[in-house]
């Protein structure tokens, strides 16, 4: 690791100064995908600033029709919480099969929203269940803030405070677990809202990060079950391919995992 | 047996410092005025180095050193050795190209030091290290086996045209040949043997320390066997004189095979400690470990069983390439030809085999023996063609081989090895019954109506192990002996200290190596210290690999033992005006057989150290050493069942069962004895499912951190249910056979086989990943 300076301040305003203020600053959360890159030296940040004490960037609120997590909370604490438990119990299940136990003490949805890894899980729930990014500057949603592999909407500076998901329905998650790494191998996350659209986000599937799905969005307006996708056939042109997962095995894993989210959300 | 004897499940000795974060390693060592390596590697799998500028480096902050390949070279520190010679067919011998510790002209791997940066500390070398310029022109590279055999394919080395360093055969091909041409039924299978990182939780390190006052080195090491680093380092390497060399291997954290060998970058620690007059401390990281640390199998091969009428084995035909990457490490040549082709019989009569196995060079890492070294391999073509066979003939897979299993010992096989023991249906009878085999078919229809896939499959293993007599591997080529030493120090006031050549990295030697001490004299194992590891200490030994820690290791400690103990009796018969030949050792008590009469061993002890009444004529002391050289290998074997089902959506495997029965002899420590099988069948597993080094076709290594290889995790593997058999070895005093890679060996076909029968398709390589499993499923 080279060399950095690393500040920690108590509030955001304090964290987008200090941002400022560094010749090459990076915001820093749980650190799991930040700390191993700076490790290898692949990135060598001038300053780095820990969001994780900022106490106004921490919690969850559930109110009626919203369930809002703030962005430095940890996925154990999303994972723990009985309003995500209650309010949309598929984020807390999604947050149980992310990465291990180390991982998911350190890790936040900030920093996993910020990174957009093509792989990670929680692209997938902010995608189908249509949910707001809020920074320190406007709020974004969240088809429009993912923009491909590891690009976001996000400015230079800009920090995620929080994410807003309105309550469905009904949603599900499903992944195959990635057999060294534990991402998602092909992920998807299924919503059906509470005005009866539905949404479907698939991860780890498409060269381009999470997608929609919008043959399977289709089958399941119509019918919401499982059945209903048997002969949907998803094509596996733009899909990843490397050696854990064909292009042709990614597109039936977005078939499959979508069969059992739909059966996982009831 | 005592509570802490030999077949007592006795807690581990060493886990408390291992677990309260004590032990100490390598990296753990701090010497006044160290200094920290950090290695420039080169990124290309094939190039010329034309040219290294340090000249921006070697002023920058904290830097104490570069070195470079050419002066290696220059100080005639020798090129890395393979330490056992294999003659082709066609009788000439192998071709070995030169391996320096560093390149001086050609990079062959992606990962192979170009030079070294030596500072401060680590991250000054790093620093430094990104502003050395190395200029390298670029070669086509052979990434694997087929690229490095096809007609124009890059060349690595000059002296081993094609790329081929031997071919080799063994056996008899006439009659081999004559045995097909007789078969009523012939099978025939290609099979990809996978490519596999040894990934040791503890990565590679060395300090090398001069001390020019009295001309003296000392390397602190991660090895499985410092007392043949030192030999190599001297005798080869030209480092250091043997009386001036100390090689220290403290704990160690696993090795598998990976840390039998020696490595440039410990050459080149003790070597820099020289040159820039400071103790030099390399510590690898997990990417090197990747990149550097001597991968495991890989190999291609085609392999045929004829079989009469009454489906009786006729023959065994086995073609094999094997990769052993970019240069021959030390032990690289015998893995692939005497440690593999010499268990082709596996668990059968079978008395027509020949093998050919053509070892290749490819622009990837070296290649040397990982957990089973060879014997996996075989185990693979013998267990997965026994199953083909048993479906093309359709007749059940386990009564198959029950009338093929060898049932008269000794035997020999028509490759070398002769059995001395074993009851290889007494396995299989206790792994089927364990596993409730005759209720399978109702299993497979019942999960069959739920939509599920499930499969059994069966492996019969058998290795040779207690490796090994030396005259017969010095006929074969072998440039070391095989035994091992010991000394028995029976201190002044009674304790014990046991000097052995073996080497503890996760064996649980320091307990049961104890045990064997309680066993005879009847001590508690806390009065035993097991010394091992440091060529100051221990005068020689061979090492820990091979299963051959208890077959031959401790066998030396007994005979030291029995030196000992007879010293002992003459001693208390003296003290107790008894004839000798009654003295009985009974719970750390000399005793006159038939009386009230003892004494204890510490004044036994006593008596031989002040030396005031000893026998006349006898020397003071009580001490004794042995070497002990095996008369023949040991052959542990067993059966392994798995049982599991395939999600046909997925390709997911899920295990139901699977059932190990075991023939290790007798057994020292049942509790450590099951943790080296467990250990050793999570990595066959592993192989089976989960992992596979993959290089890409420019000789990058795909698969250079844990995210992208799978190492099996707790939740990967099944809970193991495991049984023993036993017959005792007839080799050697203890009857033990060995234990630490039955699972590896193993473990793997009985997963491949139970897949390919759920899925009812045989086309299926390693790692069996999920994707695998449904593109073998749906095309
Ligand atoms: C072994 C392992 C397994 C994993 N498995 C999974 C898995 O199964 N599924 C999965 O989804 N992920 C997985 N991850 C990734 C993990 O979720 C990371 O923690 C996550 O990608 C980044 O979150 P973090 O809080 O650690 O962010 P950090 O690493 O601290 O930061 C990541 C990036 O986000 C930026 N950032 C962080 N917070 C903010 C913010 N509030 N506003 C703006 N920018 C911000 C940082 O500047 C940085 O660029 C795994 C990681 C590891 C190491």
């Amino acid at each position: 690791m080279y060399e950095t300076i690393y500040h920690r301040p108590s509030s955001v305003d304090e964290a987008v100064a200090l941002f400022g203020k560094g010749s090459d600053s990076k915001y820093l959360a749980g650190g799991h995908t930040l700390i191993p890159v700076m490790k290898q030296r692949l990135a060598a940040p001038s300053d780095v600033i820990d969001l994780g004490k900022i106490k106004e960037l921490i919690g969850i609120e559930a109110s009626g029709d919203t369930l809002t997590i703030k962005a430095a909370t940890t996925y154990f604490d999303i994972m723990q919480s009985a309003d995500v438990k209650k309010s949309i119990p598929a984020i807390a299940y999604l947050t149980s099969v992310l990465g291990d136990p180390a991982v998911r003490y350190r890790g936040t949805i900030g920093g996993s929203i910020a990174n957009n890894d093509p792989a990670a899980d929680f692209p997938a729930a902010l995608v189908s269940l249509g949910a707001t990014v809020k920074t320190n500057k406007r709020s974004i949603a969240a088809d429009d803030f993912f923009k491909g592999l590891f690009t976001t909407a996000l400015e230079d500076g800009e920090i995620i405070t929080q994410v807003s998901f309105p309550v469905p329905a009904k949603a599900g998650y499903e992944k195959m677990r990635h057999p060294a790494s534990r991402f998602a191998l092909t992920g998807v996350f299924v919503t059906k809202t509470k005005a009866g659209d539905v949404r479907v986000a698939a991860t780890g599937a498409s060269q381009n990060g999470v997608m929609r799905v919008p043959v399977i969005e289709t089958a399941l307006k119509a019918n919401w079950s499982a059945g209903a996708l048997d002969s949907v056939k998803v094509s596996d042109s733009g899909m990843l391919a490397d050696i854990h997962g064909s292009a042709a095995y990614r597109a039936n894993l977005v078939k499959v995992m979508a069969q059992r989210a739909v059966t996982a959300a009831g | 047996m005592g509570v802490e004897g030999i077949g007592a499940s006795v807690v581990r000795k060493e886990d408390r410092r291992f677990i309260t974060g004590k032990g100490r390693y390598v990296d753990d060592i701090k010497i006044v005025g160290l200094t920290h390596a950090h290695f420039i590697r080169s990124p290309h799998a094939h190039a010329k180095v034309k040219s290294i500028d340090t000249s921006a480096a070697k002023d920058m902050p904290g830097v104490v050193g570069i070195l470079t390949g050419q002066q290696i070279v220059d100080d005639k520190v020798g090129n890395l050795i393979c330490g056992w010679a294999i003659t082709s067919k066609d009788g000439t011998g192998m071709k070995m190209g030169a391996w320096p510790a560093m390149a001086p002209e050609t990079v062959r791997f992606v990962g192979q030091a170009v030079a070294v940066v030596i500072a401060e500390t680590k991250n000054q070398a790093k620093d430094a290290a990104e502003a050395v310029v190395v200029n390298y022109e670029e070669l086509p590279a052979a990434a694997d086996i087929r690229a490095a055999i096809k007609q124009g394919a890059p060349q690595l080395h000059p002296e081993a045209p094609g790329n081929v360093i031997y071919d080799w055969t063994i056996g008899d091909e006439a009659a081999t040949e004559a045995a097909f041409k007789a078969a009523a039924n012939v099978v025939s299978l290609d099979i990809t043997n996978n490519r596999l990182v040894p990934n040791a939780m503890e990565p590679r390190a060395a300090i090398g320390e001069y001390n020019e006052a009295e001309e003296h080195f000392t390397l602190y090491t991660t090895s499985q066997n410092p007392h043949v680093a030192r030999l190599v380092l001297s005798a080869f390497y030209n480092i250091a004189p043997e009386h001036k060399l100390r090689v220290v291997a403290p704990d160690v954290g696993g090795g598998f095979g990976s840390k039998i060998f020696i490595y440039p970058e410990e050459m080149v620690a003790l070597w820099a400690s020289k040159k820039v007059g400071r103790p030099v401390k390399w510590t690898g990281d997990r990417t090197e470990a990747f990149l550097t640390d001597a991968h495991g199998r890989d190999h291609l091969t085609n392999a045929e069983l004829a079989l009469d009428a009454n489906n009786k084995i006729t023959g065994l035909r086995v073609k094999t390439y094997a990769n052993l990457g970019a240069y021959m490490s030390l032990f690289s040549s015998s893995v692939p030809t005497y440690l593999y082709a010499t268990l082709l019989s596996g668990q059968y009569n079978i008395p027509n085999i020949f093998a050919e196995v053509i070892s290749v060079y490819t622009n990837t890492t070296p290649v040397d023996a990982y957990r089973g070294a060879g014997r996996p391999e075989a185990s693979f073509v013998v267990e997965r063609l026994l199953e083909t066979a048993a479906r093309q003939l359709k007749v059940d897979p386990a009564e198959l081989r029950r009338k093929n299993f060898i049932t008269q010992f000794p035997h020999q096989t028509p490759v070398i090895m002769a059995y001395d023991i074993g009851d290889f249906g007494a396995s299989l009878d206790s792994a089927m019954k364990a596993i409730d085999y005759a209720g399978f078919p109702a299993r497979k229809a019942k999960a069959k109506s739920e939509g599920k896939l499930r499969g059994i499959g069966l492996s019969c293993y058998i290795e040779a192990c207690g490796i090994a007599p030396s005259k017969a591997v010095g006929s074969l080529g072998a440039g070391v002996g095989l035994w091992e030493s010991a000394e028995v120090r029976v201190n002044p006031v009674g304790t014990i200290e046991i000097l052995t050549g073996s080497h503890s990295h996760g064996q649980g030697h320091e307990t049961t190596f104890c045990q064997l001490v309680a066993e005879r004299l009847g001590v508690p194992i806390s009065q035993v210290q097991i010394v091992h590891g440091d060529t100051d200490k221990v005068q020689f030994g061979m090492g820990t690999y091979g299963s051959r820690s208890a077959a031959v290791g401790l066998t030396a400690i007994l005979k030291a033992m029995e030196k000992v103990e007879a010293k002992a009796k003459k001693i208390a018969a003296h003290a107790l005006e008894a004839s000798e030949s009654d003295i009985v050792i009974e719970n750390g008590e000399f005793k006159v057989t038939g009386t009230d009469k003892s004494i204890a061993l510490p004044m036994v002890a006593l008596a031989a150290y002040t030396a005031h009444n000893l026998p006349d004529g006898m020397e003071p002391g009580l001490k004794e050493g042995a070497f002990y050289d095996p008369t023949n290998f040991t052959f542990p074997a067993g059966a392994y069942i798995c049982e599991l089902e395939v999600d046909a959506a997925t390709g997911k495997t899920s295990f139901v069962n699977f059932v190990a029965a075991d023939d290790f002899g007798r057994l020292i420590n049942p509790m450590i004895v099951e943790g080296q099988v467990h250990g050793g069948l999570a990595q066959g597993i592993g192989q089976a499912l989960l992992e596979g080094a993959v290089y890409d076709s420019s000789g990058q290594l795909l698969t250079a951190s844990f995210m992208d290889y799978a190492m099996p995790r707790a939740d990967d593997l099944p809970s193991f249910k495991l049984n023993h058999t036993t017959t005792l070895c007839p080799g050697n005093p203890l009857g033990v056979k060995g234990c630490g890679e039955a699972g590896a060996i193993g473990a793997s076909a009985a997963v491949i086989n139970a897949i390919t029968d759920a899925i009812g398709n045989n086309k299926l390589e390693m790692p069996a990943t999920p994707d695998r499993v449904w593109h073998a499923i749906h095309g």
